[in-house]
């Protein structure tokens, strides 16, 4: 244990004068998963490309140790040429190429600059049994495989260049609770095998479960090192440690004020849009309360978020039928418009491709779904647009150099709080969120939390979607069961569990309700 | 940073076009002898490059959707050839001729806008089509033919300057000076009342004496401008065109919700859906657009050429495109002003005329102006890449 494979030594990195990393030291074991965890913009994901050659030697002050001998990276390739591979959030790889060409892409089983196919494949075939794929054909095209399987795809690729040192960024984020633990699992396995892994995850049950070493940073600071050898540290220690006080409930108290039905979905059925026989809702019933926040749970894939879009105005599906009644009223929603004109908002899951014009400013992002509040006739009034989004940004405290800066450059959960502020300017009676929390930072999953809790208090009615169980248990009022895009059941806040919920899942019968 | 510093490195883009127009021009007026500059010179300017400005503005609401049109340079000899049928076989009057040609110019839009936006064909092989059908319908409406000529007052459409040339003080236009004055009061006032509202609502307001240079540049160059025009036949009617459609597509793309939703858009077009934008319809009607300003430039070329001819329009929409990525658009959509294109195609048409004067061959002229166009570019990916990394 006491073996140091690598020591980075006063690392101090600055972007135009803001120190994104101050005088930073990090030493990991040989043989060890040593875990980073840290909010949002703490420096964890900077601190891994100073290690990896993104930024190269002579951009940052401090030393990079490993394996005995200093180190001055100048690329990405310096770094794999010694057996140190990063695996980045986004994943690199190519969907129309095949999962062999992906594993040895820029490093090609080759001979003379003609690739040596039946090499490739076999060596390819190897690898995937290496990382539990054994029954993948190395000739499957990358698009054709799940997520959890191109995780485990770019190990094997980090395996091909002879990795002793691999560091893995969220590597979890876009995986259900079954990939995870099979990743996870891999890497214990690795461990065995003698290569070392950084981990950064916002998942702190995992890495309480997996890691032996446990960083803390925050603000461009090294907080402490936690020793987990014998996984003795658990979640609230490690959130004090990262938000640097305790957090007494990790979800803000509601005094709950349910008011009469405003919103009820009678049988309804959606088709996919391409496979159009194929159903994908079935025969759903639902319905909400004034002031009252419902959860809808369910394993990824169960047709949460089909559910809620197919009800956005029909934006997802095809052949819907079914009735919305709203305050009693029957609804037509053939359009998005149709639906916020009518007061239904819907937060997507995915706020970097379907939530946000990245390379617009915070200002046009939040007023885009409520111009004509702020126009007359066509023209906009761009006075009151900008008080408007200016009490926006102020109430949700949003954290930026003003409301013209750029989306693209807000920390994840900045970013989401300018999505909840344009569908909150839109003033819906009813706000579906799905996954309002996912990929952000405690501090400001709390600060959501509050928003949510305002909200409902407010009287509006709230559908919310998420795949932690905990948040939806601690945040609302009602829990309708998903699966297999129908409701396999209706818990109220006393009755529902993790146990309770897991059970209607696993005792659903397809078409049973 | 300070806000005029902020200000400097957010706009550094528009800024370096327009100094780098004006060090261009200067150049060229030095290289020419001051021929550059001469009144006659500076009205053939605009005259010559009317058109393709014209078609610059249509484009530019295309490419900020993320697609582009190649079929304008055929749209715009397709509806001069209509219309020389119109007014010189059939003899029909000036005013419903043109009505009937903006007609046709958005039906060739929206044939090519259907089928982009609804049916989802890539833009650049629809409008490649289109470049082929309406090449091929211009030559078999004229037959291979030039027609003309076209009666008086559609020539002056194109060709002919505001009443009143005669007025004179000294050797100037009377109209064309107090034009420039009118225009230099009112955008002063347009300024500052601007700069009042800004305070009203608490915006944070670049320092007065930015906003006061800015009105000495702008005035400046109106009246150096008007000056010029004064000095020869007074105000071309076409420059009154351009610049009203200048201010209304300005007006449309910075104010007005259509604008917005064309730009959001062009940058995230999912994520415009589920705001509530009609995608598909936006997208339609910049199509729509693009024919209808091609349209126009059909008619002008018409009316400058006093003739319909089926090679006319050949190569406008690279000119226009061009136009539009010096003046900053991002072909990934989302990204790019009228003002900026303006100066973009003005870039180039400094560059033509100039090089023109001075004698420099036509192959030389489009190596030139091909350089330029990468040099514009590429200082645009380099500003914004600097931009990210620090």
């Amino acid at each position: 244990m006491s073996d140091t494979i690598l020591e980075m030594k006063n690392i101090t990195k600055a972007f135009t004068g803001v120190k994104a990393l101050d005088d930073v030291s990090l030493k990991v074991s040989r043989d060890e998963i040593h875990a980073l965890v840290g909010e949002n913009g703490a420096g964890k994901s900077t601190l891994m490309k100073v290690l990896s050659g993104v930024y190269p030697h002579g951009d940052y002050a401090g030393s990079i140790n490993y394996e005995g001998s200093e180190c001055r990276f100048h690329s990405i390739s310096d770094s794999e040429k010694i057996g140190i591979v990063i695996i980045h959030q986004e994943l690199a790889l190519i969907p129309f190429l095949s999962i062999a060409e992906n594993i040895f892409l820029g490093n090609e089983r080759a001979i003379g600059g003609v690739i040596d196919w039946h090499k490739t494949t076999s060596a390819a075939g190897e690898l995937l049994a290496k990382v539990g794929l054994n029954n993948e054909n190395p000739n499957t095209l990358i698009a054709n495989i799940g997520v959890g399987k191109q995780q485990l795809v770019e190990i094997a690729k980090a395996l091909s260049k002879k990795v002793r040192l691999l560091i893995l960024d969220e590597p979890t984020a876009a995986l259900n609770d079954e990939e995870s633990s099979k990743l996870l699992g891999l890497l214990l396995e690795l461990k065995k095998q003698g290569v070392t892994s950084i981990l950064i995850s916002h998942k702190l049950e995992e890495i309480a479960r997996v890691s032996d070493t446990i960083t803390v940073i925050r603000d461009g600071k090294v907080i402490e090192t936690l020793d987990n050898e014998r996984h003795q540290i658990d979640q609230d220690r490690i959130i004090k440690s990262m938000v640097g006080r305790e957090i007494v409930d990790r979800f803000p108290k509601r005094e709950s004020r349910i008011g009469e039905e405003v919103f009820r979905v009678e049988g309804w059925s959606v088709y996919d849009p391409v496979i159009e026989d194929r159903l994908v809702i079935n025969n759903v019933s639902l319905n909400l309360h004034r002031g009252e926040v419902v959860g809808l749970a369910g394993l990824m894939g169960a047709g949460r978020t089909e559910l809620a879009m197919s009800l956005f105005g029909r934006s997802y599906g095809k052949r819907h039928s079914g009735r919305i009644f709203k305050d009693g009223k029957e609804l037509q929603l053939h359009s998005v418009s149709d639906s916020i004109n009518n007061g239904i908002a819907y937060l997507t899951e995915d706020r970097k491709n379907y939530g946000l014009v990245l390379i617009d400013d915070i200002k046009s992002n939040a007023s885009l779904a409520s111009l004509k509040k702020v126009s007359r006739g066509q023209v906009i009034n761009r006075g009151l647009e900008y008080q408007a989004t200016t009490d926006m940004q102020q109430q949700m405290r949003i954290r930026c150099t003003g409301i013209d800066q750029i989306v693209e450059s807000l920390s994840g959960g900045n970013q989401q709080k300018v999505v909840l502020s344009k569908w909150i300017m839109a003033e819906p009676d009813i706000l579906i969120l799905d996954e309002p929390t996912r990929g952000i930072d405690v501090g400001a999953k709390y600060e959501i939390y509050t928003i949510i809790n305002r909200l409902a208090y407010e009287g509006k009615s709230i559908i919310m979607i998420s795949s932690e169980m905990p948040e939806l248990l601690g945040m609302c009022d009602r829990i309708y069961v998903v699966t297999e895009g129908e409701i396999s059941g209706e818990l109220d806040r006393e009755h529902a569990t993790q146990e309770s919920i897991m059970s209607c899942i696993m005792n659903h019968k397809r078409g049973a309700i | 940073m300070s806000t005029v510093g902020r200000l400097f490195k957010n706009n550094i883009r528009q800024y370096g076009m327009v100094i780098a127009l004006a060090v261009i021009m200067i150049f060229f007026q030095i290289l020419t002898q001051g021929i550059m500059f001469k009144p006659m010179n500076i009205t053939n300017l605009v005259l010559q490059n009317s058109y393709v400005l014209i078609l610059a503005i249509g484009m530019l609401l295309v490419i900020i959707t993320g697609g582009i049109d190649l079929s304008v340079g055929s749209v715009v000899a397709f509806v001069g050839s209509v219309s020389a049928v119109l007014m010189v076989d059939y003899q029909m009057p000036v005013l419903p001729a043109m009505l009937i040609a903006l007609l046709l110019g958005a039906t060739a839009g929206a044939f090519q806008g259907y089928f982009i936006a609804f049916l989802r064909i890539p833009a650049f092989i629809v409008t490649l089509a289109g470049q082929l059908i309406f090449r091929g319908l211009t030559m078999s409406i004229l037959q291979g033919q030039t027609k003309s000529p076209f009666e008086k007052s559609f020539q002056l459409l194109a060709a002919g300057y505001l009443p009143g040339m005669d007025v004179r003080w000294g050797s100037l236009n009377i109209i064309a000076l107090a034009t420039g004055l009118g225009a230099s009061v009112i955008l002063a006032v347009v300024i500052l009342h601007s700069r009042r509202t800004k305070m009203k609502y608490h915006f944070e307001i670049v320092p007065l004496w930015l906003d006061v240079l800015k009105i000495v540049v702008i005035v400046a160059g109106i009246n150096l401008l008007t000056y010029k025009f004064a000095g020869y036949n007074g105000l071309p009617i076409i420059l009154l065109i351009l610049v009203s459609l200048i201010l209304i597509y300005t007006f449309v793309t910075q104010r007005t919700i259509a604008g917005r939703h064309i730009y959001a858009l062009g940058g995230n077009e999912k994520a415009a859906r589920l705001s509530g934008v009609k995608t598909n319809r936006v997208m339609f009607w910049c199509y729509v657009n693009m024919g209808v300003l091609a349209a126009i430039a059909g008619l002008i070329v018409a009316g400058r050429l006093n003739a319909a001819t089926p090679k006319a329009g050949n190569g406008f929409e690279l000119d226009a495109i061009a136009a539009c990525f010096i003046g900053g658009a991002s072909p990934a959509g989302g990204i790019g002003t009228v003002i900026g294109t303006i100066v973009g195609g003005f870039v180039m048409a400094v560059l033509n005329n100039g090089m023109s004067i001075m004698g420099v061959s036509v192959d030389w002229q489009q190596t030139i102006k091909g350089l330029v166009l990468l040099l514009a570019v590429w200082f645009d990916v380099y500003t914004k890449t600097r931009s990210q990394s620090h």
